[in-house]
């Protein structure tokens, strides 16, 4: 479990990007935070595995305060994929950095040799083994920095703008990647502004609205999705399922429809169809 | 990264700032030669102590402060590697000279960092860059280099990036040895360096699409021109150097220890 207590976060140069933001996110839940560029919400998952330490109030993992820890001790638990894979690639081959991470840990050859099959096998990037890290496509390049992470089975997994830059098919599959993990058990938080992205998970996720250093909605995400003040609060927009369900409310249609799976099973019953 | 912060300019309205660029860089070079020309402690000491009321003049003692703490880690290299060496000449034996003769060295050190410093705290590129063309320096290294000097805040940020993302898989930069430590930040260099490299590819290509260096001979919206108080600097500038280079030749400067009664000579 991750508790953020009234954490407010200043940096270096006097930008303030958390004032006074409180969370608690429990073991296995799916979670997305959301909001416009500079809202803090990569502050705010920075602050979970230890990057950064509060300015003020205290983050809690398991109970631990995260000041009392390493980075590298938190990260054990706390996985975090950063938005750009260039910015961790060094080896020379894919293999090599997966291996990484397991070797800071301080685990066996035997194990990291056992664990990055497994994570090579995970994302389907088993042929690359061999490859140069750099010479990877865009798409490619994420799912390596992904096992990279995943390679060490943190409880808990972050990944931050996971959908920039990737084209509709590898979304659709990265989705239902996450859900997989999700439904194993697995603590996801995804931090994005892609709102499309976020509505299409089925089960929905919950869903943190940020928006100036600050949390202004928290819940599912049908509910704060579909609320078009908030949304508007973030600098969003409301997913197009719900935008059509709103316009179709004066025919006695819920407003709490965000995509096409719920619309679907809506529409049917509303025609006395049972799908 | 603290080191670099005293070298990056921000907007500023201040007597130094006004100063016309080729003046401020001639105080540069004018400091880095009286640098050179000493190597008598209490002398760097006076160049030193000299500019701070120039970093105070022009408001930015925040930022100098900065560098100078960044500079401690080398400040401290030069000088124990001074005192070592001199302590290992010396058949391995210890005498105050030889302390004053290192702390000279780093002070030296420290004198070119300062006014490097006070330079470019105070310079934007673009007026530096209009200095290097009137010079007669080719437009397209000018341009290169002020480049060079703009994108520094922006490395700093991709660093600071890359070492997250580093230790959020786990490298710890300040376990082990001191080779271990210097080994820790390959993960670290490496995507630097790629980024940099393929990002300054990136740019070149969108400089290109939008016709850089089309023309031959540029113009340049604002023109350098020297005031007043630029010619009374670079007078004061050039009896400064006249002054440097007569102690130089003529005055016997004392060493400190040989003021100290009860030092004993070597």
């Amino acid at each position: 479990m991750i508790e953020v207590e009234d954490v407010h976060y200043t940096y270096p140069n006097g930008i303030q990007a958390l004032r006074g933001v409180s969370i608690r996110i429990r073991d296995g839940e799916f979670v997305a935070i959301m909001g416009e560029n500079g809202a803090g919400k990569t502050t705010l998952v920075m602050h979970m595995n230890g990057l950064l330490k509060p300015t003020k109030g205290r983050v809690l993992v398991d109970g631990v305060d995260t000041r009392d820890v390493s980075v590298a001790q938190l990260s054990r638990k706390v996985g975090l994929v950063f938005q750009n894979p260039d910015n961790q690639f060094f080896c020379s081959t894919v293999e090599e950095e997966i291996a990484f991470a397991l070797r800071n840990f301080g685990f066996s050859e035997e194990l990291v040799k056992r664990r990055v099959a497994w994570a090579l096998n995970l994302l389907n990037l088993t042929r690359y083994r061999e490859r140069s890290p750099f010479t990877l496509s865009g798409g490619e390049k994420k799912r390596v920095a992904l096992a990279s992470v995943l390679a060490w089975n943190p409880e808990v997994l972050i990944l931050d703008e996971p959908t920039i830059g990737q084209d509709f098919r590898q979304k659709e599959k990265l989705r239902q990647f996450i859900l997989q993990l999700n439904s194993q058990g697995r603590t996801v938080i995804i931090v994005t502004h892609d709102v499309e992205f976020v509505a299409d998970c089925d089960p929905a996720p919950r869903v943190v609205l940020m928006a100036g250093g600050r949390i202004i909605a928290d819940g599912d995400a049908r509910d704060v999705l579909t609320n078009l003040e908030l949304v508007e609060k973030a600098s969003l927009i409301p997913p197009q399922v719900s935008q059509v369900f709103h316009h179709l409310s004066d025919l006695g249609l819920p407003r709490n429809v965000v995509n096409i799976y719920d619309a679907q099973r809506v529409i049917l019953e509303r025609l006395g169809v049972r799908g | 990264m603290s080191i670099f912060e005293g070298f990056v300019f921000r907007r500023g309205d201040s007597p130094i700032h006004r100063l016309d660029p080729r003046v401020k860089f001639l105080y540069t070079v004018l400091m880095l030669v009286l640098a050179v020309m000493f190597s008598e402690m209490p002398i760097l000491l006076i160049l030193f102590l000299s500019q701070v009321p120039l970093v105070v003049a022009a408001g930015v003692q925040r930022s100098w402060a900065k560098t100078m703490r960044g500079s401690v880690f080398l400040a401290l290299l030069i000088f124990f590697t001074n005192l070592a060496t001199r302590w290992a000449y010396a058949n391995f034996t210890l005498h105050p000279v030889y302390l004053e003769e290192s702390v000279a060295m780093t002070l030296r050190f420290l004198t070119l960092v300062e006014s490097f410093s006070v330079f470019s705290l105070t310079t934007s590129p673009d007026d530096l860059s209009l200095a290097m063309e009137r010079v007669g320096i080719p437009y397209w290294f000018c341009f290169a280099f002020t480049t060079s000097i703009r994108l520094m805040p922006a490395l700093a940020r991709d660093a600071q990036t890359i070492i997250n993302a580093q230790k959020s898989r786990g490298l710890e930069l300040e376990r082990g040895s001191f080779l271990r430590r210097v080994r820790n930040y390959i993960p670290i260099l490496i995507p630097l360096i790629v980024t940099t490299i393929r990002r300054s590819l990136e740019r070149a290509e969108a400089m290109e699409s939008r016709a850089w260096g089309a023309t031959e001979n540029r113009t340049s919206l604002t023109e350098l021109r020297m005031k007043t108080s630029d010619y009374i600097t670079l007078a004061l500038l050039s009896a400064l150097l006249l002054v440097g280079v007569y102690v130089r030749l003529y005055v016997k400067i004392p060493r400190l220890v040989d003021l100290i009664p009860y030092a004993i000579k070597p």
